[in-house]
C-alpha cells in the first residue's frame, strides 16, 4: 500500500520537476514580455534530441547538452527579436499566434534535420534501481530532481542578487519606469527568452533518458508546463515550480490509481477546475488593468 | 473587394455566385470532394472568426467541439439507431452548453485564459475518443451510417455540395447579421478596448459568452454533417493540430473579416493538395504562414488585399 503510493510518489515528482521548469520558463517570459511562449516546449525537444543525438555521435555527455543548451538559447533570443518583438504592440492573441506559429516551425525543423524516429540517450549513472522504504527508483529521477532544483535554486539567486535579475524584474514590474531609470527593456526580453530556453533545453537534457527523445516530445511536455504556471498563478515563479510539482504528482497518481490512458488528461482537468473557481491560480495575485 | 468587405448583401451574392457555378469548373468527384471538405473548414472558420477577430479572443479546442459533433452523430446514430438530425442537434445542444458553462466564468478574465481552458477541452475530448475505444473505435476511428432524413438518403459528393453550400451561405447570413446588430457594434468596441465598453454600458462579458458559444455550435453541426459526409471519422480529426489549423486559416484570411475566414479555408484546404512537398514540410509551412502573417500581415490576406485595391485605384 504505502510502497505503492510511494512508488507513485516518486515518480511523479520526478516528471514534476520537468514541468516545474517548463512552468517557470512560461512565468519568466511572461514576467518580461506578457507573452506566453507556446514554444517552450520545444526549448525541451531541443535538448533532449541535441543531446541524444550528439552523445551517439560520440560527443561527451556535458558538453553535448553544453551545446544543445547554447543551441536552444539562440532559438529562443531569435525567436524573440524576429517574431515577437517586431509584434511588440500586438495582442495577446497576435502574440498566442505568434509563437505557437514558431513551435510548429521549429517542430519541422527538427524533423528535417533528426527525422522523426526515437532517440535513445543513456542514463547519467546506470540503470541499477535504488530501493527506497519498498519503493525502487531510477538513479536518473535523482538527476532529474536534483538538477532541476539546484537551477530553480540558483533562478531564484538570480532574480534576487544579481543586477540582470533585478533589471527583468523591474521590467515585469512597470516596463516604463525600468525603461525611464536606464534599463534596456529590449535586452530584457531577449534574456529571458534566452534564459527560458536554457532552463527548457537542460530540462530535456535530463529527462531523455526517462521518456526518450522524438520530435514531438515537447508538445505535452510544454502544455502541461504551461498548465503548471497557470496553476501555480501566471507570472509567479515559486507558484510555477508548486504548480509542476502538484501537477506531476497528481498525473501519477490519477495514473496509478485511475486509469493509466487518461494520465495525459489529469493536468488539463485540473486547469479547468482551477480556472473554473480560483481563476488567480493557487498563488497568484488578482490582476488590475490599467486603462 | 471592397463590396466584398463592407455590403452585407453584395458579399453573400457573390458568395452565392461563386458556389453556383464553381461545380462548372471541377472536372470530377475528386476537385467536388476538395472544394466539399474546404466548405466544412470554412463553416467552422467564420464561427472562429467571430470569437478570434470580433470578441478578441482565441480558441485552442476548436477540433474538440468538431469532434464531439462528429462523435455525436457517429455514436448516437450508429450503436443507439437514432435519427441523424436528432443526433445532429443533440451533438449542438451538449456543445452549446458545455461552451456556455466554461466560457461564463472564464471570459469574465482577461487574457489567455480562454485559450488555456480551450485547449484543454479539446486535448480531453480528443483522448476520450482515443480511449473508449468500445463507443468509438478508439485510434482507429468508427464508420458512420449516411445521413437520412423524411426517407431521403444524402448520397454522393454532387449532393453533399449543394448541402455544405446552403450550409456555408447559411452561416455566413447568421455571422454577417451578428456581427451587424447592435451586439455587433458592441463586440467591436470589445475588441478595441475593453474598458472603455465596460465604461460606456457594454455587459462585455455576456456577448463574449454568446459569440463562443455560437462559434462552437458551429464547429459542432460541422462535425457532425462532416462525419455522415465522409462516413469515416478518427479522433485526429478532434486533436490539437486540428485547431491550431482552424486558427492559421482565420488568422491568415483575416481576423474579423467573414470572407476572409472563407478565403483562409479555402487557400488552407487547397494547399496540401496542390503541393505535394507540403507532405513532407507540411509543420514548416504551416507554423510559418502562422508567424508571418502576424508579423507582416497582421490583418490578414483579405483585408490586406482590399486595403491595397482603392490605393491602386487612386493612382
Amino acid at each position: 500500500m504505502f510502497a505503492e503510493l510511494l512508488q507513485y510518489m516518486l515518480s511523479g515528482l520526478t516528471i514534476g520537476a520537468i514541468y516545474a521548469l517548463a512552468g517557470l520558463g512560461f512565468s519568466i517570459i511572461y514576467n518580461a514580455s506578457h507573452v506566453i511562449n507556446f514554444a517552450q516546449g520545444e526549448f525541451i525537444m531541443i535538448g533532449g534530441m541535441a543531446s541524444a543525438t550528439l552523445t551517439a555521435s560520440g560527443v561527451p555527455l556535458p558538453l553535448a547538452i553544453l551545446i544543445g543548451c547554447g543551441g536552444a538559447m539562440l532559438v529562443g533570443v531569435l525567436v524573440a527579436k524576429f517574431a515577437v518583438e517586431r509584434a511588440r504592440n500586438a495582442s495577446t492573441v497576435t502574440l498566442i499566434i505568434i509563437t505557437i506559429g514558431a513551435s510548429i516551425f521549429l517542430r519541422g525543423v527538427a524533423e528535417l534535420v533528426w527525422g522523426k524516429d526515437f532517440k535513445r540517450l543513456d542514463a547519467f549513472s546506470g540503470e541499477t534501481p535504488i530501493q527506497f522504504l519498498g519503493a525502487s527508483m531510477q538513479p536518473q529521477s535523482l538527476w532529474v530532481v536534483g538538477t532541476a532544483a539546484v537551477l530553480i535554486v540558483a533562478i531564484g539567486l538570480f532574480f534576487n542578487r544579481t543586477l540582470t535579475g533585478k533589471a527583468i524584474l523591474a521590467t515585469s514590474h512597470n516596463r516604463l519606469a525600468a525603461q525611464l531609470v536606464g534599463i534596456d527593456v529590449k535586452r530584457v526580453v531577449l534574456a529571458s527568452f534566452a534564459l527560458s530556453a536554457a532552463l527548457g533545453a537542460i530540462g530535456g537534457a535530463v529527462v531523455a533518458p526517462i521518456t526518450f527523445s522524438y520530435t514531438e516530445m515537447g508538445i505535452m511536455l510544454g502544455l502541461k508546463g504551461f498548465t503548471a504556471a497557470v496553476l501555480g498563478g501566471l507570472g509567479h515563479g515559486p507558484g510555477a515550480v508548486a504548480g509542476g510539482l502538484i501537477v506531476g504528482v497528481a498525473e501519477a497518481l490519477g495514473a496509478g490509481y485511475i486509469s493509466s490512458a487518461y494520465k495525459d488528461a489529469v493536468a488539463f482537468v485540473i486547469i479547468l477546475a482551477v480556472l473554473l473557481f480560483m481563476p488567480n491560480g493557487l498563488f497568484g495575485k488578482r490582476g488590475t488593468e490599467r486603462v | 473587394m471592397n463590396a466584398l468587405l463592407h455590403g452585407r448583401l453584395t458579399g453573400l451574392l457573390a458568395l452565392g455566385a461563386v458556389i453556383a457555378v464553381l461545380p462548372a469548373f471541377l472536372p470530377n468527384n475528386f476537385y467536388l470532394d476538395i472544394a466539399i471538405l474546404a466548405g466544412f473548414n470554412a463553416v467552422v472558420c467564420v464561427g472562429l472568426n467571430l470569437l478570434i477577430g470580433y470578441a478578441g479572443q482565441i480558441s485552442l479546442g476548436h477540433a474538440g467541439f468538431f469532434g464531439i459533433g462528429a462523435y455525436a452523430s457517429g455514436v448516437l446514430v450508429g450503436v443507439y439507431g437514432w435519427p441523424p438530425i436528432l443526433a445532429l442537434l443533440t451533438g449542438a445542444v451538449v456543445v452549446g452548453l458545455l461552451a456556455f458553462l466554461v466560457a461564463k466564468p472564464i471570459l469574465r478574465l482577461k487574457g489567455h485564459y480562454l485559450a488555456m481552458a480551450t485547449l484543454g477541452i479539446g486535448i480531453i475530448v480528443s483522448i476520450v475518443l482515443r480511449t473508449e475505444s468500445g463507443l468509438t473505435g478508439g485510434p482507429d476511428g468508427m464508420m458512420v451510417e449516411p445521413f437520412k432524413i423524411f426517407g431521403f438518403e444524402l448520397y454522393g459528393e454532387k449532393v453533399w455540395y449543394w448541402v455544405v453550400g446552403v450550409l456555408l451561405i447559411g452561416v455566413v447570413w447568421l455571422s454577417l447579421n451578428l456581427i451587424d446588430s447592435p451586439m455587433g457594434r458592441a463586440l467591436r468596441a470589445v475588441h478595441g478596448s475593453e474598458v472603455a465598453a465596460e465604461v460606456v454600458g457594454v455587459d462585455t462579458a455576456r456577448f463574449k459568452v454568446l459569440v463562443f458559444v455560437v462559434s462552437a455550435v458551429f464547429a459542432s453541426v460541422a462535425g457532425s454533417l462532416f462525419a455522415h459526409y465522409a462516413g469515416l471519422i478518427t479522433p485526429a480529426k478532434a486533436d490539437f493540430f486540428k485547431s491550431i489549423e482552424l486558427v492559421t486559416m482565420v488568422v491568415f484570411g483575416g481576423m474579423a473579416s467573414t470572407f476572409g475566414a472563407v478565403v483562409g479555408a479555402v487557400v488552407l484546404t487547397l494547399l496540401p493538395q496542390a503541393l505535394t512537398v507540403f507532405q513532407d514540410y507540411q509543420q514548416i509551412v504551416l507554423g510559418g504562414i502562422l508567424m508571418a502573417t502576424m508579423v507582416f500581415m497582421p490583418k490578414g490576406l483579405l483585408p490586406t488585399l482590399a486595403a491595397l485595391l482603392p490605393a491602386r485605384r487612386r493612382a
